[in-house]
């Protein structure tokens, strides 16, 4: 019998296309009220891990259960239950605002007065109040998303899965939906979402795992995979092009726990910044910028998996 | 890791690149976006093949042969000019089938490409102007014209629906009385921001005048009141100008009206698709 | 064996995963919120929805003052018929046929592959039976209504011969259920729009070619039997027998003829979308 805060319980949970495997044997545990990610490049299994936790994928081999039901035999009891917002919008643009929230809770089968009630009480939440009668087309990338979230709530979900919630949103409108998702999991919301915005992940989850090709390369809060993956501090280096592979071939020569040489820069992960650059004006380096800064997901990422997330 | 390649911007001393900077005439430019469609359309060309030979054959076929036999027992046929149904029907559904062609070249691709595709834009940022891209358009839909009016009359003639040769002189015809649509429609359409008035012309446009024109039945039949309005539709004269030529009992006055009317429509056509592409394009 | 062991047989046999796809692979009550939200959608087009009544109506019209002047009457069944009376019938089946594959087909591709209204309705309890069956009774109350007012306009125009027309109606709707289920099913296979092609080289001969206008006798005998087994003959058939008052029991296997088809479209389009949504 699973602890009674368990919601979601994955056990070697697979999916596989033909032969391509999706996700391979990934197990975790989501325990309620916790805001859980999933960190990971395009094509990690994100998505696909998420559909089936959404029920509308059935796994191919593994065991999932959710709000200790199965998927496939449970489908519509689950999605009851849930709330999903889908990676792109698939708001109905031949209907209003107010419309598609109607709609979508008629689909869930709820009664029209507490979808009038709830429909109110959401567009304030979402800042849309002035927007309800208009049609969805006109408004912009960041209202759509923040009608998508609403329309999620409106079953007043136990779960609410968020596929990249933000992505393709200016950084003010990722700003507004941050700030709404935190205030939801203040509230008690459980919270389910992929991202490959280590600043996502880092605002708003808990708990993460990383995955990579399918598989989990790493679990724990933003705070300890920062913590064992990566040092205290990162120097960023950036040379013109004809001398890029030069300084990085002398850069060995300074002290570090790590170098990742990319197209472009050169990351020195290092206790002191300011001492490492120091270290490299002595060998002679001219760099012609240069940056020191805290360490983030992207250099866990790039140290468990070699590449970086958002190519 | 190596670097990534640099792009490096070609001095332009060549005379073949200081060539491509010189603005070029109407007509190249707007062959420019002829080429574009051209290009589009060897994707889809054959599907259209099949439907432009189906189409006069099932026509022709269940009505003009079909439905014919029961018009000729009838014995109306002083009503037909004292030719068999199929005879008389034949020149009537080629205008029609130009008109068609016409509607649905002008309609959604022009809408698409400024709505859904946006390759209107992409043809705007390069050096073609507006009224290029609307010509070009124009030019396209003129070849597909041109294609399903010829392909209309060889199926024509092989259901020996054909009284004289003037019926040659059909096909420039046909392809007028498309463009008579095609050139105003296109000029209406790149105003629209919605596809729903395409249905509306489809309904009340398109539908109706391909049944009360005359190409199944002589206006003549229609009651008195309502006449005038078959002879003010583009396709009423198509088809009276096609059927004169095709059972050669055309004359020079007749004809020269007809032309004349078809060619003043997209004159205008032209004229204010011009402006409509300019006022969508440049904002 | 018991009932007892009947009930629990097919839990036996079906692992569990196919038993849920089975239940409601034909769409249940909740289908009705499609409906729901079709009607809401039309609210704001509503020009559109009315105008769909006026293609038949233009066709019908332009039959009586033109092509019937020039046919005069038709022989059917032994009796002397006036061609619009003759043709009307055909037209309702054309125009219910048409109207159900429009719905079924191009709008259903629309919502499928671009407006993305079935992966947000996935999302919630509705399963894709309750889609597939929201689907076509849309279609079939949009028919129904196009369907009635061309009874009202034939009445009018007197045009209906027999009191067995109040069954005009309900044989309009079995024909549109038919062409919808079997017009989504098809939807479900098509990859682009260059794929409708199909749908008008399949239409457009039924059309022409069904007995519209002019009796099946005028065709060879293997030619008759090519027609015959046309879904659209099968409804112009019961709808002229209904309309000009010939009517025999064979009108019902064309009925179980549409309703079969009707059936195993709507089966194989649940199946479908289950296949393409979710997987």
């Amino acid at each position: 019998m699973p602890a009674p805060d368990i919601l979601v319980r994955a056990h070697e949970l697979t999916k596989r296309f033909g032969q391509f495997t999706a996700v391979d044997a990934i197990s975790f545990e989501l325990r309620q009220g916790e805001a859980f990610g999933f960190l990971g490049p395009n094509g990690a299994g994100k998505s696909s891990t998420m559909r089936m936790i959404g029920c509308v994928s059935p796994p191919t081999g593994g065991e999932l259960s959710i709000l200790g039901m199965d998927p496939v035999a449970d489908g519509p009891a689950i999605r009851s239950r849930l709330g999903v917002v889908p990676q792109e919008d698939t708001l109905d643009v031949e209907l209003t605002v107010r419309e598609n929230l109607l709609i979508y809770g008629r689909y869930f089968g709820l009664p029209r007065a507490v979808i009038a009630d709830r429909t109110d009480r959401l567009l304030d939440f979402v800042q849309l109040t002035e927007r309800g009668n208009d049609q969805v087309e006109p408004l912009s990338g960041g209202m759509k998303r923040r009608l998508t979230i609403a329309r999620s709530l409106i079953n007043d979900p136990e779960i609410l899965l968020l596929d990249e919630p933000t992505t393709g949103l200016d950084p003010q409108a990722r700003h507004v939906v941050w700030d709404r998702l935190f205030r939801l999991k203040q509230q008690g919301v459980t919270l389910i979402l992929t991202t490959h915005y280590m600043d996502e992940a880092e605002q708003l989850c808990d708990r993460l795992v990383v995955m990579d090709g399918g598989k989990i390369a790493a679990e724990g809060s933003p705070r300890e995979l920062i913590d064992q993956y990566s040092s205290a501090e990162v120097l960023e280096l950036r040379f013109h092009p004809s001398e890029h592979d030069q300084a990085a071939e002398k850069l060995r020569d300074v002290p570090a726990e790590r170098m990742e040489v990319l197209a472009d820069r050169v990351l020195l992960y290092v206790p002191d910044g300011d001492a490492a650059l120091a270290a490299a004006g002595d060998l002679g380096l001219e760099p012609l910028t240069s940056l020191v800064r805290r360490s983030t997901l992207e250099d866990v990422f790039l140290r468990l998996t070699g590449r970086r997330l958002e190519d | 890791m190596s670097a990534p390649a640099v792009w490096q911007r070609q001095p332009a001393v060549e005379p073949a690149a200081a060539g491509a900077r010189r603005v070029p005439g109407p007509v190249v430019m707007a062959l420019r976006e002829f080429r574009f469609w051209l290009v589009n359309y060897r994707r889809t060309w054959k599907g259209t093949i099949y439907s432009s030979v189906l189409n006069p054959v099932l026509y022709l076929g269940a009505m003009g042969l079909g439905l014919g036999k029961l018009v000729d027992q009838h014995g109306q046929l002083g009503r037909l000019g004292g030719v068999s149904y199929l005879v008389f029907l034949a020149p009537g559904l080629l205008a029609a089938a130009a008109m068609e062609t016409a509607m649905g070249e002008s309609t959604y691709p022009v809408l698409g490409s400024v709505k859904w595709l946006k390759t209107y834009y992409a043809a705007a940022a390069a050096p073609l102007r507006p009224r290029d891209i609307f010509h070009g358009h124009l030019m396209f839909t003129t070849m597909r014209l041109i294609m399903n009016c010829a392909i209309f009359l060889v199926v024509m003639s092989a259901f020996g629906a054909v009284k004289s040769a003037w019926v040659l002189a059909a096909l420039p015809v046909a392809v007028l009385t498309g463009l008579a649509f095609a050139a105003p429609i296109e000029a209406f359409a790149i105003t629209r921001d919605k596809d729903s008035s395409f249905a509306a012309l489809f309904r009340f446009g398109m539908i109706p005048m391909f049944l009360f024109s005359g190409t199944f039945f002589p206006v003549s039949q229609l009651p008195a009141w309502i006449r005038p309005l078959a002879y003010v539709t583009p396709l009423w004269h198509g088809v009276a100008l096609c059927r004169s030529l095709s059972l050669g009992t055309a004359d020079l006055a007749g004809s020269l009206v007809h032309v004349g009317y078809l060619l003043a429509l997209a004159a205008i056509g032209i004229a204010v698709g011009q402006r409509t592409y300019r006022r969508r394009l440049y904002v | 064996m018991s009932e007892q062991t009947l009930r629990k047989l097919p839990l036996r046999i079906l692992p569990p995963a196919l038993l849920a796809t089975r239940r409601g692979a034909l769409g249940g009550k909740e289908s009705v919120h499609v409906v729901e939200r079709h009607a809401r959608a039309y609210r704001h087009q509503w020009v559109m929805l009315v105008s769909g009544f006026f293609e038949p109506l233009f066709y019908l019209l332009s039959i009586g003052v033109g092509l019937g002047e020039l046919v005069g009457k038709v022989q059917f069944a032994g009796m002397s018929v006036g061609f619009t009376s003759f043709v009307a019938p055909a037209l309702l089946a054309t125009s219910a046929m048409n109207g159900a594959v429009l719905d079924s087909t191009f709008n259903v591709f629309f919502r499928l592959k671009y407006a993305k209204l079935y992966d947000s309705a996935l999302a919630t309890p509705m399963r894709s039976g309750d889609l597939a069956l929201g689907e076509i009774s849309w279609a079939l109350i949009r028919g129904g209504l196009y369907a009635c007012a061309f009874m009202v306009v034939m009445l009018a125009m007197g045009l209906v011969h027999s009191a067995w027309a109040v069954l005009a109606v309900p044989t309009a709707l079995l024909i549109g259920f038919a062409f919808a289920s079997v017009g989504m099913a098809a939807t479900t296979f098509m990859k682009s729009w260059q794929h409708f092609e199909f749908i008008l080289l399949a239409t457009l001969p039924m059309f022409l070619f069904s007995a519209t206008f002019y009796p099946l006798s005028v065709y060879p005998r293997p030619v008759q039997i090519l027609v015959d087994v046309t879904p659209l003959y099968q409804g112009i058939a019961i709808l002229r027998g209904l309309t000009l008052g010939v009517v025999t029991p064979g009108l019902l296997w064309h009925a179980l003829y549409l309703a079969v088809l009707g059936v195993a479209g709507l089966a194989l389009a649940s199946r479908r979308i289950s296949r393409l949504l979710l997987k």
